[in-house]
């Protein structure tokens, strides 16, 4: 497949020794990049090495201190995004820019609508709409309404948008953060589609993998220097990943054998509704001994979000009992299950994790703000709150330093996960869930992150671990349990796993083993 | 970083330069106004200044900003816990009324009893009426805007059924309570109000508003109880997640939001009419409360002066007519104070697509600060 349809005498974007400062520092120093028509070119750095900052240099939004930008051939100056649309370049946001109560072709046409007189001519653009989704296989239903409508689909409507404007190079930011491992597979196809059809795309992304399976071109930037350009072909998702953070970088995490101790999380015939009234969880029975890390694989959907849910005490299950160290925890609030040893790392940090507006020193102490020493006699010890969140800030490596009193909402993705691992692991309890610890996170934090996770393992912990990445469940689980429909249907040591036999049993493949 | 700050950042990071550009812009509007109708802008503004630059005129402004104050606090504590007390108004009817039927069917006790009594009625009827809307939402999940909205008038004409009740009822025609015992007065004695010349209705009912705009900072910033309320505020869902009981804190935010309103009725009722009004319209002091909560941010000591700036603007704007500018003035003004308030928004967004680009590089030149520290 790779660059099957790059014509690389065609050269569409040419970016020359790019320099963009913000007052003393250098965001972006130096940087080329060629992109050639029908070719897919992935830009890849960590979170912040300057990859957003380039494009929005090439969208118009910001204007580089020196270095040329050529748009075929031609250099252009460009002042604001439409410029950059007037030039054929298009892209696609990580937060998508719609209306939500309108329909696809409404949004799509917002700003360029078609006229007849004076009349707003929708038949000729749904039209347009249609025969630009068929051509390149988008299987967009042009009548539909956003909020009706999955996120995968909305992001196929931005890249319609695109096209529908004109487009001939898209730039993709982070397309695949808020994506099914399905709807992936999706876009990778679209991709393809187009560069066929001689569009070019630019790839903004820190999952290497995904290169891998879509790129022609990759460049690395790392903190906002030019490493180099390379074909995708010859390198190993290794070798980028060393490219990218500067340093060896190793995938095996290191795991002592150790014997599992006593149980400390007994779920027995769980069941519980989703949000619809269904029944998700349907007698659901798991254990998690202590110093065993026990990965649940299968895809999402399958009730594993809602499992978690119940034992966290964040919903309400309709029958079963889950036993933390001997206490039922079952329909209980979450300080209940807090008290008696869960700690968890929720899926959704933004959402469970953190109080966005609160400082990281507050969100240090989210569950514990009632004891000593954080307060006394329900008045907050502030001298105490601050020390503590200096030496977490330090011992976690939680950056930038000296951030006790900056909002969460302030941090980088991976920073602010890190408050809440860090909060978690303090905490100190006998139990840890996490829930896609590592989602959104680029290569240097998922390291991290799951570095801390087998520490807790090795510490005696008893850990249970929910993952849509089946290499992350696959290289962390000493068991791993895999469910489906409500149940789990097989449970695996973790080193007899393999990927083909996970993926049939997540599937429905498997037979039940109990 | 040495960054020069340009006059966008300021305003939109700033929100004590916000407001008071926002109130430059009332008094300018005000003028605007003013000159359009022929009017002497000088001579009107003068006029306010002076009305309230008085030992006179300024214990009059602060009789008049009690009742703003303790609404401003109602809301502005409403806001920071992430309620929207809109039922302010009717929080402050019953408190009101309640003050009056302590005051009135136990009005033989001796002021240090009565006094704290009605306080306490006030509290306990404005924290009641908060507290029935939070079970509303938390409970059924009744939207507590539209209750809010509904509660205002339920107080409105239950006050005014109770005025009618004959043990409450004033004896002679007036369309009004009975009059409160004299031992639950606030006002200041008649010598001392004689001898320094003061408003005939000063009273001490200030006291009890900084008192509690000091409780209030207090419990916002200082009290575990304050954490909780500011979490569920802040995010409900992470807060729930922390441990902390959402609709048991919804209720409690409301109540003690309430609580302050009604403290006002009852401050207001008091130290200034000592009877209740058959009310033919709702009197606004809790719709009020919006406003000073909005020019005091949120905040209980911007609320403590942005109360007595209210309390300032409507007593000087009543001496308005002397001059012949028209009392509506200070509608004016506080309207494009409250409209320059509102669009902060504006601002704000203006800054975030400024520094929407910028965060990235600047997250780059942090670490990349952080790594060279590291190598040396």
């Amino acid at each position: 497949m790779a660059k099957q349809y790059v014509d690389m005498q065609t050269p569409v974007i040419e970016m020359r020794n790019i320099v963009k400062k913000f007052g003393d520092f250098v965001a972006n120093d130096g940087i080329n990049l060629t992109v050639h028509k029908g070719e897919i070119h992935a830009i890849l750095g960590e979170n912040g090495a300057g990859k957003s900052t380039l494009m929005n240099q090439l969208y118009g939004l910001l204007k580089p201190t020196s270095g040329d930008i050529l748009v075929n051939g031609k250099k252009i100056e460009m002042n604001n995004p439409r410029d950059a649309i007037n030039a054929g370049i298009g892209m696609v946001h990580q937060h998508f820019m719609l209306v939500q109560p309108f329909t696809v072709t409404e949004n799509i046409v917002l700003g360029t609508e078609p006229r007849k007189g004076v009349a707003l001519d929708m038949v000729a653009a749904r039209k347009n709409v249609v025969e630009i989704s068929e051509r390149y296989g988008l299987s967009i239903d042009p009548d539909a309404k956003i909020e009706d409508i999955s996120v995968g689909m909305q992001q196929r409507v931005e890249i319609l948008k695109a096209l529908y404007r004109g487009a001939d190079i898209l730039i993709l930011d982070e397309p695949t953060s808020s994506l099914t491992p399905q709807e992936i597979v999706e876009l990778i196809e679209i991709m393809h589609n187009l560069v066929k059809d001689g569009k070019s795309i630019i790839l903004i992304t820190h999952k290497l993998k995904e290169i891998k399976e879509s790129a022609d071109f990759c460049t690395i930037i790392r903190l906002g220097k030019y490493i180099d350009t390379v074909d995708v072909e010859n390198v190993t998702e290794n070798d980028l990943a060393s490219m990218m953070v500067g340093r060896k970088v190793t995938f095996k995490v290191d795991k002592p054998q150790q014997k599992p101790g006593e149980v400390v999380l007994d779920v027995q015939d769980l069941h519980c509704l989703d949000y619809r009234g269904v029944e998700i969880v349907k007698g659901l029975n798991l254990q998690v001994r202590r110093g065993e890390i026990v990965g649940i694989a299968g895809i999402d959907g399958n009730g594993q979000t809602e499992l978690v849910e119940v034992i966290t005490g964040l919903r309400k299950g309709t029958a079963g009992h889950a036993f933390v160290n001997g206490a039922d925890v079952f329909n209980k609030p979450p300080r209940f299950g807090f008290n008696h040893g869960v700690s968890s790392i929720p899926a959704d940090r933004q959402k469970h994790g953190l109080v966005l507006d609160f400082s990281i020193e507050d969100n240090l102490i989210l569950q514990n703000y009632g004891k000593m020493p954080y307060s006394r006699k329900g008045i907050l010890q502030r001298d105490a709150i601050f020390k503590h969140a200096t030496e977490s800030i330090e011992d976690f490596d939680i950056r930038p330093r000296n951030s006790e009193k900056r909002a969460a909402g302030t941090l980088s993705g991976g920073n602010q996960q890190k408050v809440i691992i860090a909060r978690e692991v303090l905490n100190d309890k006998d139990l840890l869930i996490a829930v896609n610890p590592t989602r959104g996170l680029d290569v240097g934090a998922i390291e991290y992150v799951h570095k801390y996770i087998v520490d807790q393992r090795n510490k005696g912990k008893a850990v249970l671990l929910v993952s849509f990445e089946l290499d992350e469940i696959m290289s962390l689980s000493d068991i791993i349990d895999v469910i489906f429909d409500g149940q789990i249907v097989a449970s695996i040591p973790g080193d007899q796993a393999n990927e083909n036999e996970l993926g049939l049993m997540m599937a429905g493949g498997g037979k039940k083993n109990d | 970083m040495t960054k020069k700050k340009t006059f966008l950042d300021v305003v939109s990071t700033n929100r004590f330069i916000h407001t008071l550009l926002a109130i430059i812009l009332g008094f300018l509007f005000g003028a605007i106004f003013l000159a359009i109708m022929g009017l002497s802008v000088g001579q009107a503004y003068g006029r306010l200044i002076n009305s309230v630059t008085t030992l006179k005129g300024f214990s009059y402004v602060i009789v008049y900003s009690i009742p703003y104050i303790m609404t401003g606090l109602s809301v502005a504590f409403s806001f920071k816990t992430g309620v929207f007390n809109i039922g302010c108004e009717g929080q402050f009817v019953m408190g009101s009324m309640a003050a009056a039927v302590v005051g009135i069917l136990l009005g033989d006790l001796p002021g240090i009893v009565l006094i704290p009594l009605c306080f306490l009625a006030a509290m306990a009827a404005g924290a009641l009426w908060g507290a029935i809307v939070g079970f509303l939402k938390t409970k059924w999940g009744i939207n507590e805007v539209l209750s809010m909205i509904m509660f205002n008038w339920i107080a409105f004409y239950l006050s005014n059924f109770i005025a009618g009740i004959p043990a409450i009822h004033n004896d002679g025609s007036a369309e009004a309570t009975k009059s409160i015992s004299e031992h639950a007065s606030t006002l200041l004695s008649k010598d001392l109000i004689k001898n320094m010349g003061l408003a005939p209705t000063a009273n001490w009912g200030i006291l009890v508003a900084i008192a509690m705009t000091v409780v209030i900072w207090i419990i916002i910033e200082k009290t575990t109880l304050g954490y909780e309320l500011k979490a569920v505020g802040a995010n409900r869902y992470s807060a729930e997640y922390g441990g902390i009981n959402v609709n048991r804190s919804i209720l409690l935010a409301l109540a003690i939001s309430g609580a302050m309103a009604g403290l006002g009725g009852a401050l207001q009722l008091m130290g200034m009419g000592s009877r209740i009004s058959v009310f033919s319209s709702q009197e606004g002091f809790g719709f009020a409360g919006i406003v000073v909560a909005l020019m005091g941010c949120s905040n209980p000591f911007g609320v403590l002066v942005a109360g007595i700036f209210y309390g300032a603007l409507t007593y000087g704007g009543s001496k308005l007519n002397l001059v012949g500018a028209p009392t509506q003035l200070i509608s004016v003004i506080v309207g494009t104070v409250v409209f320059f308030i509102s669009i902060s928004v504006i601002f704000e967004n203006l800054k975030r697509i400024k520094t929407r680009a910028q965060r990235n590089a600047e997250a780059a030149a942090m670490r990349r600060a952080e790594e060279k520290e590291a190598q040396k």
